[in-house]
């Protein structure tokens, strides 16, 4: 069965390009692919991400908020039952906030500049270990 | 587009009026650049108003011509700083505005009769429209005095930018209440500046940019047309456009040649313009965007002097020059201060604005001019058979076309089929420059909460309630919001507030997602 991966923006920076281009990359490399559109608060990814029973959430920040979203975004992930599920977070993300976005949970961090293919195969190991761990 | 190794006479259309006269294919004005420099105008703001008021003292003194206002997001998506959903946002990609209060601090020792300022506002854009007049008063400056732009584009909003509020029925209504305002009382005001450049900056290509763009453009006229009141020669005059100008030299300065030409072409022929002025296409426009990169940053320097050289060639009547830094930081002083010298040394120095249209004329310059209109007539065209651009923009239809053009942009980069230096060809496998954000600290934030709350505090509560009972009725009814918006900020109700009465009414925008 293909992976499903939620892709979502949480917070109300609206550039989405960077999103929509890793959504279509991993479609064009064989996951099931959930967009939320832009401006979604933490609890609403979170919800999504159960209903849509997905393997991994995969978050795009631009803004610079990244630190304080993904945290909300594992919390909100915590709270509805769904912690194992891997939070990526793709962005303009400074290399030094990568250990932290780790501590908070996040279980990869590809910054602006990650090629598509790296990131999708990196994806698709996480996916396949979240599913190894359920089994 | 296929080019050709050269051109000659054959290839371009024979008919070139003088620069100044219809369609304005050689630029709006006789003189060129010689009678009037573009504006230098840079985009900033940050933090606090305290703050952002210190740049733009700093950006004046530097030889700023006009000032460009960079807003938070809680301000453009219609919230208070204090708004639960909001904290990491406030004051981080641009400065936040609640009030009234913000606004004077904002403006404080800025004579708004003698500069002009442009504001990238949408959503809330008459709001801040109201802010400035207010201030305005405050300053004794009479709204025939006031000069600038406010954005006011809602619908690239709902297929870019994103920070739409309400959907696209109220909020075309909300944008024609501010044109005939704007017409009426603040004509030196800018009422709209219809912008490609979040379409560019999301993906699309040049043609699509100013095609998407001018149908946008059609939309607004028609909605202000439709009700009336007014002829396309009140109001013409006082909506403006605005571009990205990315790195495909000859493109960028046919773009805005073909973009001037077709705007002139369909404001008589659509709108049966009578003042050749109405049909001039007003244009502003930002070097830098999506054309900058991260690694080698000091690349960008090159870049954006290259874009702008194009932009002038193109004809614009003003510009943003993107800092090199801007790829991964908030630009520093340093930055911000070397893409303004990019410009003077543009107007002052190179000797390209001695003559109106220097490239007027060249075959092949002629020939991309005429084959971009082409492209512009048929992309606007195939806008009009889905419905026009608010039902392909409900459709997804336009984010669409732009998210396959991003897609296949980015495996081009990556293939390496597309070079950009020092990303994919000439690498030195340096790590790219630390990204750094801007944090608003505890204090500045600290202060902006507060402030707000003794507003709330220190202005009469009942008046600030019938005020926004006052917005409610209005937007609920059919008369011109602009003059209650108004009395609704002098009286010190909040952005977040009026938006809040204005959700009530109109419920909010419901985003198609493709992608």
């Amino acid at each position: 069965m293909a992976p499903r991966v939620l892709v979502a923006k949480p917070g109300l920076d609206g550039h989405d390009r960077g999103a929509k281009v890793v959504a279509r990359a991993l479609r064009d490399g064989g996951f099931e692919v959930i967009y939320t559109g832009i401006r979604q608060r933490p609890a609403e990814i979170a919800a999504a991400a159960v209903q849509e029973d997905v393997q991994v959430v995969g978050l795009s920040i631009l803004s610079g908020a990244h630190v304080s979203l993904t945290r909300k975004t594992v919390e909100a992930l915590r709270a509805a039952g769904a912690d194992d599920v891997p939070v990526v977070v793709g962005g303009t993300i400074p290399a030094s906030d990568v250990p932290r976005l780790k501590e908070i949970g996040a279980a990869a961090v590809y910054p602006t500049g990650t090629a598509l293919d790296a990131m999708v195969e990196s994806m698709r190991e996480l996916c396949s270990q979240a599913s190894r761990s359920s089994t | 587009m296929g080019l050709k190794p050269f051109y000659e006479p054959a290839d371009a259309s024979g008919e070139l009026p003088d620069p100044g006269a219809f369609p304005f294919t050689r630029g709006n004005f006789a003189g060129g650049y010689r009678d009037r420099l573009w504006t230098f105008r840079q985009y900033s703001g940050f933090g606090t108003p305290e703050q952002t008021n210190a740049r733009y003292r700093y950006l004046l003194k530097q030889g700023g011509t006009g000032l460009s206002v960079a807003l938070d997001l809680p301000t453009q998506c219609g919230y208070d700083s204090d708004h639960p959903d909001v904290e990491e946002e406030v004051g981080r990609v641009g400065v936040a505005l609640d009030s009234l209060r913000d606004a004077e601090i904002l403006f404080d020792g800025i004579p708004l009769d003698r500069i002009s300022t442009s504001f990238t506002i949408n959503g809330t854009a008459a709001i801040l429209l109201a802010f400035y007049l207010a201030v305005g008063e405050q300053q004794g400056v009479a709204r025939a005095v006031l000069r600038g732009t406010i954005q006011n584009d809602i619908l690239k909003e709902y297929a870019s930018r994103g920070t739409w509020i309400w959907p696209p029925r109220p909020s075309l209504r909300l944008i024609g209440d501010t044109i005939e305002f704007c017409a009426d009382q603040v004509p030196r005001f800018n009422a709209i500046s219809v912008a490609g450049a979040h379409f560019r900056d999301a993906g699309a290509s040049a043609a699509q940019e100013m095609a998407f763009t001018l149908q946008d453009a059609v939309t607004y006229c028609d909605e202000v047309v439709a009700r009336g009141r007014m002829t396309i020669d009140r109001f013409a005059p006082q909506v403006s456009f605005f571009f990205y100008t990315h790195g495909d030299f000859f493109e960028e300065v046919a773009k805005y040649r073909a973009g001037r030409r077709r705007w002139a072409r369909i404001v008589r022929e659509r709108y049966q313009a009578a003042d050749d002025r109405s049909c001039m296409f007003r244009v502003g426009c930002v070097c830098g965007g999506a054309s900058l990169y991260a690694p080698q940053a000091h690349n960008n320097i090159v870049r954006v002097a290259y874009e702008a050289l194009a932009a002038v060639l193109g004809g614009v009547q003003s510009m943003f020059t993107a800092a090199w830094d801007e790829p991964f930081a908030l630009p520093t002083e340093d930055s911000t201060t070397l893409a303004l010298r990019t410009q003077q040394v543009l107007a002052y120095e190179s000797g390209v604005t001695a003559v109106a249209d220097p490239l007027g004329g060249s075959y092949y310059v002629e020939a991309m001019t005429d084959r971009m209109e082409e492209q512009l007539v048929e992309i606007m065209a195939d806008l009009e058979r889905q419905g026009g651009m608010v039902k392909a923009i409900e459709d997804g239809y336009v984010q669409r076309l732009i998210a396959e053009r991003a897609y296949r942009e980015q495996r081009d980069l990556e293939s390496g089929e597309r070079v950009v230096v020092g990303v994919n060809r000439f690498a030195d496998g340096e790590p790219p420059p630390e990204v750094a954000g801007y944090e608003m600290d505890a204090a500045d934030r600290a202060r902006q909460l507060e402030r707000l709350a003794s507003v709330r505090r220190e202005r009469d509560s009942r008046e600030a309630a019938r005020l926004l009972r006052e917005v409610g009725a209005a937007a609920r009814g059919d008369v011109n919001l602009m003059p209650v918006l108004v009395d609704a900020v002098k009286g010190y109700c909040t952005l977040g507030e009026i938006s809040d009465v204005l959700r009530e009414a109109w419920g909010e925008f419901q985003q198609p997602v493709v992608f």
